[in-house]
């Protein structure tokens, strides 16, 4: 899963740090795609960039995880409870690695904890909907999993080294999840027509929202040209946008439910779908704080760190005792 | 009782404490003290789905009746389960969720290993794939109730309750009754008193090291093992079967 708060934050990109002579010289590896490490000299913003960038990420794989956890207790087989429990599980994975890939670039991660906690950082808005129908199991696989691989398949080729090297891994296991959310609504609307209503409203409701995952309109996306200076983007976020509503509105005829936009059709010259207008207010809206389940979502996560204090706690002293034992 | 009837009841047993020792770990997702416990208890509960699994699928090949897997977990009510009645306690805080988990397998992993020995052959080979998961999950479970009981002074006594807590739940473990003897008689299987011994020897190794007290036995909870179950079971179940309940015969 992704963040398309990727844009969002941080107001002080254009400051950097270095000499001309400095940049000039980075920005002549980026262009002829060499991979920066975190041992190289880099730009203080485009430390800074990546740093929010990958760690807005790892907290959108770690939010994820709530969304999708609210249905393992009920999943209405064992088989889709063992693998919604694996993507589960997968989020997670990506959450520890990114922040690992994060702190190559001088940040800790109980920083960058501490910034999610407090409401700081951001995640991606997409995991402030609920999850109030089995079928939104599928289409998050689906739309959300399939948005993200989207936006994450050009993040292999990010100028960043280790950032890259983690999408790698990442993207393999994001294609995973969007067959099997796929494949868990193909079973839906192959059902009966209660089942197939569940798909309906899945899509009804996750639709708009998967969109917005893309970001603001290119004409609004304050930080994308640098980032594309930089190959730490690609393509634009109308690009990518236009790219997955070509796919997706496909896959949805072939499930047989109907994309929730009176103004989506082909245009037979270009090739591409046309769409209506997303209502952005409700993307500001979300990303500032109220959503659905913002409150919910991060209380759940600032009361998981409070209540593991104690073992946190335990743990680092039980390694102390450990550390002084071997030393006597 | 027949002895295949003993048989596939006590596969369901097998199946049922991991299927509600799974689902008790699954309602912990995203309320983990760390990323790294997060993946664990993820991991543990995805083994104890897997062995659920097999031990329902093979329940369901015994009866020869056409039931599988999730006719067994769903369509059944709470006083057709025989889990233990230690596994459907509720999570309380991370220490007595771990001492509930350290508790059941250190008795578990000796359990499947002399089902390994059995001469049930499709018992044997579940329990020789799922003891090498078990295994592991010891050895996660024991060090943290060193580090726990080791750990802080908090923590050490807030270790201590949950032992306390839930030790009247571990004798229904070894108590055995009609079908735990036909199957050591009929397959050669476990023997709870000698499982009992070598349980209490691992237990009392792992205490002592987290520096705790082991409580003394006094009275103990039973019932489970026969589908009598405390209050906490209905809910969990309710939970669990609602989709399946609600729209019988689909498929999902």
């Amino acid at each position: 899963m992704y963040t398309q708060g990727l844009d969002q934050g941080d107001k002080e990109t254009q400051a950097s740090a270095g000499t001309p002579e400095q940049l000039a010289a980075f920005q002549e590896r980026i262009d002829a795609e060499e991979k920066i490490e975190a041992k190289d000299w880099m730009p203080e913003a485009y430390r800074r960039t990546l740093i929010r960038q990958i760690s807005q990420h790892a907290h959108s794989e770690v939010i994820g995880m709530q969304p999708e956890g609210n249905w393992l207790t009920r999943a209405p087989s064992l088989k889709r409870k063992a693998i919604l429990l694996a993507k589960v599980q997968d989020e997670g994975g990506h959450g520890l690695y990114l922040y690992s890939a994060a702190e190559t670039l001088g940040i800790s991660r109980d920083q960058m904890v501490a910034d999610l906690l407090s409401g700081k950082a951001k995640y991606s808005s997409i995991f402030n909907y609920p999850t109030v129908n089995w079928a939104d199991i599928g289409a998050i696989g689906w739309l959300v999993d399939g948005a993200a691989i989207m936006n994450q398949i050009p993040l292999c080729r990010c100028s960043y080294g280790p950032y890259a090297r983690a999408m790698v891994r990442v993207c393999k296991e994001e294609s995973f999840h969007q067959r099997q959310g796929y494949e868990l609504l193909l079973t839906l609307c192959r059902g009966s027509a209660e089942q197939k209503a569940m798909a309906q409203d899945a899509l009804n409701r996750w639709w708009w929202p998967s969109l917005m995952m893309f970001g603001p309109n290119d004409s609004e996306s304050k930080h994308s040209a640098q980032s594309m200076a930089w190959k730490i983007k690609r393509f634009s976020n109308d690009e990518l946008r236009q790219k997955f509503v070509d796919v997706t509105v496909q896959q949805a005829e072939f499930l047989g439910i109907s994309v929730p936009d009176p103004d989506l059709k082909l245009d037979k010259k270009t090739g591409h779908y046309t769409f209506g207008e997303i209502d952005w207010q409700e993307f500001i809206d979300v990303i500032a704080g109220n959503g659905p389940c913002n409150k919910q979502r991060l209380e759940k996560r600032q009361k998981a760190h409070s209540d593991g204090e104690w073992v946190r706690e335990a743990a680092q002293a039980y390694a102390s005792k450990q550390a002084a034992r071997a030393a006597a | 009782m027949s002895n295949d009837q003993a048989l596939i009841n006590y596969t369901l047993r097998l199946a049922d404490n991991a299927l509600i020792l799974s689902q008790r770990m699954i309602e912990l997702v995203a309320a983990a003290p760390e990323l790294e416990e997060e993946l664990a208890n993820a991991n543990f509960a995805l083994d104890f789905i897997g062995q659920a699994r097999l031990f329902y699928s093979y329940a369901g090949e015994l009866e020869g009746k056409g039931r599988g897997e999730d006719d067994f977990a769903f369509m059944r009510d709470e006083n057709e389960f025989c889990n233990l009645l230690l596994l459907e306690q509720p999570n309380g805080h991370f220490g007595d969720a771990l001492v509930r988990q350290f508790l059941f397998e250190a008795f578990y992993g000796h359990l499947l290993d002399a089902l390994t020995h059995c001469s049930d052959k499709g018992l044997a080979e579940i329990a020789a794939r799922a003891i090498k998961e078990v295994k592991y999950h010891c050895r996660h479970s024991s060090q943290w109730l060193v580090r726990l009981g080791d750990g802080t002074e908090l923590s050490h006594e807030c270790v201590q309750v949950s032992l306390d807590d839930v030790w009247r739940y571990t004798g229904e473990m070894f108590v055995a009754d009609e079908i735990d003897t036909a199957i050591q008689e009929n397959i050669d299987g476990p023997d709870l008193g000698a499982i009992r011994a070598l349980w209490k020897r691992d237990v009392e190794k792992t205490v002592a090291e987290a520096t705790l007290r082991l409580p003394v036995d006094e009275w103990m909870a039973s019932g489970g093992k026969q589908g009598q179950h405390s209050e906490h079971l209905g809910f969990m179940l309710a939970e669990m079967q609602y989709l399946q309940r609600s729209f019988p015969g689909e498929t999902w």
